[in-house]
Parts: C-alpha cells; sequence; structure tokens
C-alpha cells in the first residue's frame, strides 16, 4: 500500500532503542511539538575524544516522531560535535527512508530539533524550511 | 455489528446534491468524509449560486445605480433575510455578516467589550471552548484587567453545570459558552445557561459554529444576546459568516472596522455611522459568499433542520456503538441525543496523527490534534484526540467503513 508505516518503523516504534534517561549528562535537552503533543528529550555523553559516547531518549508521540527519535539516537552514535552540526532535514528522511508529506514532517523532524537546540542552542531551528 | 437505526435521510439522494462526495481521493479509493467539524463540503446549489453571482451579476454593493449593483445588492440583502428567518430573529438589523465565527466574536468583543467591560469584571467562558471563543477575551481581560473564569468539564462528558451557576455572581459581566463542543460533541442546555447569564444581569454570547449547521435554532426562543457561526460549516462558501446580535446592544456598541459603507455621512472632522446593519460591515463584503449562505440555508431548510438533527443523532448512536466495539478505543463526550455527531477518541497505542494518516489511506478524512481546544485537551489530561465528524451526507456504511479501517490500522500497530 503505501510505505510510510512499514516494518523498520514500527519496530522502532515498538521496540524504541536507547530509550530512557542519563543522568548526568553533557547536553540535555526537552522540545516539544504543541500541535500534536509530541515530546521528546534527549540526553547525551560526550566521551574523551569529544565524540557521543552514550545518548538516551525519552518522550511520546506518534510513531513517526518515536521511531524518528529511536533511529536518531543510534545514528549519532560516535559522532562529533561537527557532525551533528552536519545532520539536516535530508539525513532525517534517509534514515527513515520514507516521504513526508508537510503535516508530518514536523513530526519526524522533532528529534533531530531536540538535538540542534541542545547541542548548539540553534532556538529558531526547525528544518522545515531548510531546503 | 449494531443494528441500524430507523430515522435516516435519503443519504443516497441527498449526495448526489454533492459533487465532491462522488469523486475518489486515490485510484480506487472512494471519500468518507468524517471531517465536518471542520468544514462541511457544498451542495451544488451553493456552488450554482455562486457561479452565477459571478457569471451574471457581479457588482459592488450599496454603491450603484446601475442594473447590477441593483442585483448584487438584492442578492445580498435578501441573503440577510434568509440568515435572520433561519435563526428566528425578527429583524435584518440584527443580522451582521462577517468573515467567520471568529470574526463575529472579535467583534463582539472589541467592540461591546472594549465599552463595557471593566477592570474587576468577571467573564465566564468554559474548558470546553474553541480557541476562537477564548482568545479574543483573553485579549479583552488582559488589557481591561478584568477575570475570566472557566466552567469545568463534568468528567470527560460536557459541562459541569453546577459549577456554572457557582461561578455567576453580580461581577459577572459576560458569559460566553459554545452550542455544541467541537470536540465533546456535547451540546449545551443554551436556554438555560442563557437564563441564568439574564438573572445574573450579564449578557450571554454563544458561539454556535458546530450547533447552526446541525439543529433548529430561534435566537428569540434562546434569548441568546449575541450569536456567531461560519457558513462553511452549514455547506455555505467559505469568507461568510453571522454575527446576530439583539438590536438594542448593537445599536449601542461603537463600531469595529471603519472606512466604506460603514457610514452615513463623513466630514475631515469625523463622521456619523450607518444604521445597523451595515454599521459595523465595514469596505466590501463576500457578496458571492453572502449570497451562496443563502443558497445553503434553502437546501437546509428544504430538507428539513429537524430531520437533519435526528439524522445525526441516529448517526451517532451508531456510531458510538460501533467504535466501542474497537478495544483500547475511547470515545469522549456524553451518550446521544444529549449529543450531535461529532465524537472525538482516543485508541490505546496509538497517536491520532498515525490513526488519521492509516484512515486516510483508506480515503476517510478525520482530523487528528487538538481541535483548537487546547485547554479541554490539558483537562482531560491528554494531547490530542481523533475526530470523525459526521453531517447530514453521512451514512451509516460510512460508520462501518471507519470501524473497519480502525480496526485494520489497530491490527497494523498490533493493538487492540
Ligand atoms: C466551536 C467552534 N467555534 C468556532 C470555530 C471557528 O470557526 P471559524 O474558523 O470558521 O471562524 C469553530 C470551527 O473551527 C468551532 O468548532
Amino acid at each position: 500500500m503505501d510505505s510510510l508505516y512499514q516494518e523498520v518503523i514500527l519496530d522502532h516504534y515498538r521496540n524504541p532503542r536507547n530509550k530512557g534517561r542519563l543522568d548526568p549528562a553533557d547536553i540535555s535537552h526537552e522540545d516539544d511539538n504543541p500541535l500534536c503533543g509530541d515530546q521528546i528529550r534527549l540526553d547525551i555523553r560526550l566521551g574523551e575524544d569529544g565524540r557521543v559516547a552514550e545518548v538516551a531518549w525519552d518522550g511520546h508521540g506518534c510513531a513517526i516522531s518515536m521511531a524518528s527519535a529511536s533511529m536518531l539516537s543510534q545514528e549519532i552514535q560516535g559522532k562529533t560535535l561537527e557532525e551533528l552540526l552536519q545532520l539536516g532535514k535530508d539525513d532525517i528522511l534517509e534514515m527513515l527512508g520514507i516521504e513526508l508529506g508537510r503535516a508530518r514532517l514536523h513530526c519526524a523532524l522533532l528529534s533531530l530539533k531536540v538535538l540542534k537546540t541542545g547541542a548548539f542552542g540553534l532556538t529558531a531551528w526547525t528544518g522545515v524550511e531548510e531546503s | 455489528m449494531p443494528s441500524r437505526p430507523t430515522e435516516l435521510l435519503n443519504v443516497a439522494a441527498i449526495r448526489a446534491d454533492f459533487p465532491l462526495l462522488g469523486h475518489e481521493v486515490y485510484p480506487g479509493v472512494p471519500l468518507v468524509y468524517l471531517d465536518n467539524a471542520a468544514t462541511s463540503q457544498k451542495p451544488l446549489a451553493v456552488i450554482d449560486a455562486v457561479n452565477h453571482y459571478y457569471r451574471r451579476v457581479n457588482a459592488n454593493i450599496h454603491r450603484g445605480i446601475h442594473a447590477l449593483a441593483e442585483r448584487a445588492t438584492e442578492g445580498y440583502e435578501n441573503a440577510r433575510r434568509k440568515v435572520a428567518r433561519f435563526i428566528g430573529s425578527g429583524s435584518t438589523r440584527e443580522i451582521i455578516f462577517v468573515r467567520n465565527a471568529t470574526e463575529g466574536v472579535n467583534l463582539v468583543a472589541q467592540s461591546w467589550g472594549r465599552a463595557n467591560i471593566e477592570p474587576g469584571d468577571e467573564i465566564i467562558l468554559t474548558e470546553m471552548e474553541h480557541h476562537s471563543n477564548l482568545v479574543p477575551w483573553q485579549l479583552l481581560a488582559h488589557e481591561k484587567k478584568a477575570i475570566i473564569r472557566y466552567v469545568p468539564l463534568d468528567g470527560d462528558r460536557c459541562l459541569d453545570t453546577g459549577q456554572y451557576d457557582a461561578l455567576l455572581s453580580g461581577r459577572t459581566k459576560l458569559v460566553a459558552f459554545t452550542g455544541m463542543s467541537n470536540v465533546l460533541g456535547s451540546i449545551s442546555p443554551v436556554k438555560e445557561m442563557v437564563a441564568k447569564a439574564h438573572a445574573a444581569g450579564a449578557v450571554a454570547l454563544v458561539d454556535a459554529a458546530q450547533s447552526v449547521p446541525h439543529m433548529p435554532t430561534n435566537v428569540v426562543d434562546l434569548d441568546v444576546d449575541f450569536m456567531v457561526f461560519s457558513g462553511h460549516k452549514m455547506c455555505g462558501p467559505t469568507g461568510i459568516g453571522v454575527l446576530y446580535g439583539k438590536e438594542a446592544l448593537l445599536e449601542a456598541m461603537p463600531p469595529f472596522l471603519a472606512g466604506g459603507d460603514m457610514i452615513r455621512r463623513v466630514t475631515l472632522e469625523g463622521a456619523d455611522w450607518n444604521d445597523l446593519p451595515w454599521k459595523f460591515e465595514a469596505g466590501t463584503p463576500n457578496t458571492a459568499a453572502a449570497i451562496g449562505l443563502g443558497a445553503a440555508i434553502d437546501y437546509l431548510g428544504a430538507i428539513g433542520m429537524d430531520r437533519i438533527e435526528a439524522h445525526e443523532h441516529a448517526i451517532a448512536d451508531y456510531a458510538l456503538e460501533a467504535l466501542g466495539e474497537l478495544r483500547g478505543l475511547r470515545t469522549l463526550g456524553p451518550p446521544a441525543p444529549q449529543r450531535g455527531a461529532t465524537i472525538a477518541f482516543t485508541i490505546e497505542g496509538m497517536h491520532p496523527h498515525d490513526v488519521a494518516e492509516l484512515l486516510n489511506r483508506d480515503g476517510i478524512a478525520v482530523r487528528a490534534g487538538h481541535h483548537c481546544a487546547m485547554p479541554l485537551h490539558q483537562a482531560l489530561g491528554i494531547v490530542a484526540t481523533t475526530r470523525a465528524s459526521f453531517y447530514l451526507y453521512n451514512s451509516t456504511d460510512e460508520v462501518d467503513a471507519l470501524a473497519t479501517a480502525l480496526h485494520k490500522a489497530q491490527k497494523l500497530f498490533r493493538v487492540g
């Protein structure tokens, strides 16, 4: 029928990876999408080499936002802050392997927004207008 | 499946009047339109009326003496007469055309409110208001240092009217509430609530955006002071809505927007206001949409609002029962007949966005989110709901299609 709810997305939704909290953490941030009530919190610990050593996330929301957070938490393991800064909308869509309409893009990008605001304080970043 | 109700309109015949309903959403997927609380579809009679206006009539109203201007003005004012009759008002002076219900509330807040609300005055709203009957009052209260009190919900079903009684006092200047909740589907006891507001010396505004499209309404019987609704939710075009106000109140109110049409005479020193209702209609209005609304009223009136109401009660009953058979699904709001056919629900283990997205794949249009009623969802402790809202052209077959598609979605998510 369609690929939006393909098995890999549903699998991450049902069995989220790296779900939980890290306390203390080097980077902690939480944000929500008031329109649909999705909420995501992300905790990151950096290693001595400055790379992402541990990631945990928590939150609630639709399958797309939850799967996106779960996949992102795997994706960023071992990455440097510079590499995180480079992550954009297209990386998330590629990671999810689906195409999304405007309305659902916000869901898919919430975890990345939390990551970017937490790590870099990019408060105005929504990613949606980014080409 | 629940047994089919009897008191139903001839849905097949009605559907034939709505061109859009006959089309497939995706190839091979027929449309099941259950987002009527957001906006309704339009019958051919309305589409034709708008079309005819632009093809044969179009001119600016109240400003010309040529034939087209005469006809356009007559069409516009005739639509006003139809609205007045439809809601039982005795005078077209009480019918103000606005863009939508939202503009109607803002008009009252800015005009009546700013002239009448003073520091310390109390405004009573309810927890189940649509943002459009909430935020204009919050702005006004902030400006005037007035106090807003909210009638709470009685569980997840309807208003706690006992609390309403307790909130009313000599300080209450205004009570504003919805005639029917756009989430719970609950029908407010409008007449009683208005009478109690009056007994406390307060003015009462009813947000009838969800009630006027679905049931007979008589402003004299209800004794409301102000009432607002939108044309687009009752088979009319977008861009036209109605503010009803009692003549004496409207007469005493200062203008809302200023400009052409709303004045009698202008000098460099000032202006005199036009008579009602034009005092509140500054600038060129949406003439075509007003005429389209008139056609919608004719259409609904020919079927009969009482029959539409009965049909929707039957559909609501049937839908509540059909949805109730799905495991993990919880509907909000009271049982029929205290409710209309707007049914919000939650499904355990599924976010409303996923529900709506999956229903969409089956051609079923519903809405997911907070439905512009965030405080209501906060009060219920839920972030969002899925909402199926029915109208005169919806059938029990479509309820079945909804239930089947929901069950399928649950299976995909392995819940229920
Ligand atoms: C109860 C209620 N009030 C007001 C509105 C606002 O209607 P509109 O957007 O047409 O102004 C709506 C519709 O969304 C509604 O459901």
